[in-house]
């Protein structure tokens, strides 16, 4: 019983790392960029819902605030700091995503100061829980892992079946040659930051609930998790980022009930090393033949 | 035909040892006399360790072409080893500094090759995620060895070995003995690696050789500076190696531009007294720091140096071949093909 509640637990968990790291995946996809800007668009996420909330707006209006918030800022960052420089090397584009997630950071830092401030989780989600046959279940994580992988199904129905899904996987294929066929490469890549900004709004309301302190760091740990699972699924890989989330976070509650809460992160990375080294593209990672 | 002025290996040898030394004499004298501040020399100081972790990335990062994000990693492993081998005190003070070093930067080599071998089987952002995993893992196991390292409160009471002139001296010989082994038949290969790895291996290369041969050359520095640094602050807390300090290395190289030594040096010394200069603007630093970056990127993605790599003689040659200068002692013409 114990371990199946430790179970939904690690599915809660594993579930926010997952939509995180799907944004992550998607992104890298497209234009072979690790976005570290990524986790700290999760915290700009997590303060817009913090203040919607605090100027007593709705719930559901403040949780569309976050996701529009996070989308519009994500589209205006690639905009403005990627496109620049689509054709310079691409440790210029990983060094520029630092930027901008140093600027993020230090900007949420001037403007709400270092420290934390509690969330009002129960605003948006009832702090009781359930039982299913004895085994007690909170709402937050029911409604965690029910989010997620409606928003998972929503994305590969995007992605699958779509015309701009078609777009996003023509450009992620060969982006000169989607481009010759008449597909606005710009507006696809642009869209695609949108959706994994998106999905990383939901993530940010959701991790806010599960732990309700929004700080300017929140995003760095959240994303750096997530950014590994994204590696361990395969990168680039849609269905791989959500296993790769599962595997985290179930990984990561396991170890902390077995009492070595201080080693968990060590877990984390050293699971990763494993897999890398076993398959050196992630689990569902496609293999790169390289061509002489 | 042009004629063109070279100078003679032996001159550039001694008026490069010389500047060395007028440097070293200038500066300990400049930072034992008082007329700077503590906080400038204890930026001084900090310039010079970052000089070498951005020194001994860039061999990893610009001439091997690799991105490892787990440079901290290796900088921790150095520092605690050094630390606890001077705190034992076995030798007397200048010996056990000596021995410390050495100490220090070796096993931070052995830790460079055992990570070395499984990480570069792997390529480009998967060689940076395991780098970085193998960061955050030595860093969890300092916290958690409390045992040997003190945990996470940190390893007190190091001794403060690390004066002006030890850690500039440890600075010219990381340069130097970079700066040579780019020139020689093993740079030669770490270079073409970079260039094209399929290439080079059906030319017989040994690939895997050279790139696990760079990965420990550019730890063992690594673990010198981190020696350094722990001799330095007299105290090492194992969230002074976290990831992000991985990261600011790295932005160092790449700002100073990859492959470029003298632009690592030039990053090192402006990115690290940035903070100082930009006291004034206490609450706006760090971004002011952040947006530099972003900016210095979009408009020049290649760094601020490029691949320009600094020589002095170079630089004294074409001036006297351009003013056309006769014939000099110590100075021989040649004919340009």
């Amino acid at each position: 019983m114990l371990f199946l509640s430790q179970l939904i637990n690690g599915l809660q968990l594993g579930s926010i790392y997952a939509l995180v790291a799907l944004g992550y995946s998607m992104v890298y996809g497209i234009i072979m960029l690790l976005n570290f800007a990524h986790g700290d668009i999760i915290m700009v996420g997590g303060y817009i819902a913090l203040f919607a909330l605090i100027a007593a707006f709705p719930p559901a209006i403040a949780i569309l605030l976050a996701v529009v918030g996070c989308v519009l800022l994500s589209v205006v960052i690639e905009k403005m700091a990627y496109k620049p420089l689509r054709s310079a090397p691409r440790i210029s584009l990983l060094i520029t995503s630092i930027g901008v997630s140093m600027l993020l950071q230090n900007l949420a830092q001037y403007f709400f100061s270092a420290n934390g401030r509690s969330f009002p989780s129960t605003l948006i989600l009832p702090s009781g829980s359930v039982s299913l046959g004895g085994l007690s279940v909170s709402y937050t994580a029911i409604v965690t892992i029910l989010v997620s992988v409606v928003s998972m199904l929503f994305l590969t129905f995007l992605v699958q079946k779509t015309k701009m899904g078609k777009a996003m996987r023509a450009v992620s294929e060969d982006m000169d040659a989607a481009q010759l066929m008449g597909i606005n490469v710009s507006n696809t890549i642009s869209f695609t930051f949108a959706v994994g900004a998106a999905l990383a709004g939901i993530g940010s309301i959701l991790y806010c609930c599960r732990y309700p302190l929004v700080s300017p760091t929140i995003g760095s740990l959240l994303g750096l998790k997530a950014f590994v699972a994204a590696v361990l699924g395969g990168i680039g890989s849609i269905p791989g980022a959500m296993i790769g989330g599962f595997a985290i976070g179930l990984a990561e509650v396991l170890v902390t009930a077995l009492g070595l809460s201080t080693w968990t992160d060590g877990v984390v990375f050293a699971i990763l090393i494993i897999v890398l080294v076993v398959r050196p593209t992630g689990i569902l990672g496609r293999s790169l033949i390289e061509k002489v | 035909m042009k004629a063109r002025f070279q100078i003679s290996m032996p001159v550039r040898y001694c008026v490069n040892l010389i500047l060395m030394i007028a440097f070293l004499t200038a500066g300990s004298f400049l930072t034992q006399s008082g007329l700077l501040g503590r906080a400038q020399n204890s930026i001084i100081i900090q310039v010079g360790f970052y000089i070498i972790l951005a020194v001994s990335l860039n061999l990893v990062t610009g001439y091997l072409g690799q991105l490892p994000l787990g440079h901290a990693g290796f900088m921790a492993v150095g520092a605690y080893a050094g630390a606890i081998f001077w705190k034992s005190g076995l030798l007397p003070e200048t010996p056990s500094l000596i021995v410390g070093l050495f100490v220090a930067g070796l096993v931070a080599a052995a830790f460079g090759i055992l990570i070395g071998i499984p990480a570069l089987r792997l390529k480009g952002d998967y060689l940076a995620i395991i780098t970085l995993g193998f960061g955050e893992i030595i860093r969890v196991a300092i916290i958690n060895l409390s045992d040997i390292t003190g945990g996470t409160p940190g390893l007190k009471g190091i001794p403060k070995y690390s004066s002006f002139l030890v850690v500039y001296i440890c600075v010219l010989i990381a340069c130097v003995a970079i700066h040579m082994l780019m020139k020689s038949r093993h740079g030669r290969a770490i270079l073409a690696i970079r260039e094209n790895e399929i290439a080079v291996e059906s030319c017989g290369v040994n690939t895997t050789y050279y790139k696990v041969m760079a990965f420990a050359v550019s730890a063992f520095f690594a673990g010198v500076a981190g020696a350094l640094y722990g001799g330095n602050q007299g105290i090492l807390a194992p969230a002074s190696f976290d990831f992000m300090t991985s990261i600011n290395i790295l932005v160092i190289v790449v700002l100073g531009g990859m492959g470029s030594m003298i632009g690592s040096v030039i990053a090192a010394a402006i990115l690290t007294s940035l903070p100082l200069a930009l006291q004034a603007f206490n609450e706006y630093r760090l971004i002011i720091y952040a947006l530099l970056l972003i900016i210095v990127m979009v408009f020049k993605p290649s760094g601020l140096m490029g691949t320009y790599d600094f020589s002095l003689s170079r630089l004294i040659e074409k001036a006297v071949t351009r003013l056309k200068v006769p014939k000099e002692e110590g100075g021989v013409y040649h004919d340009d093909p």
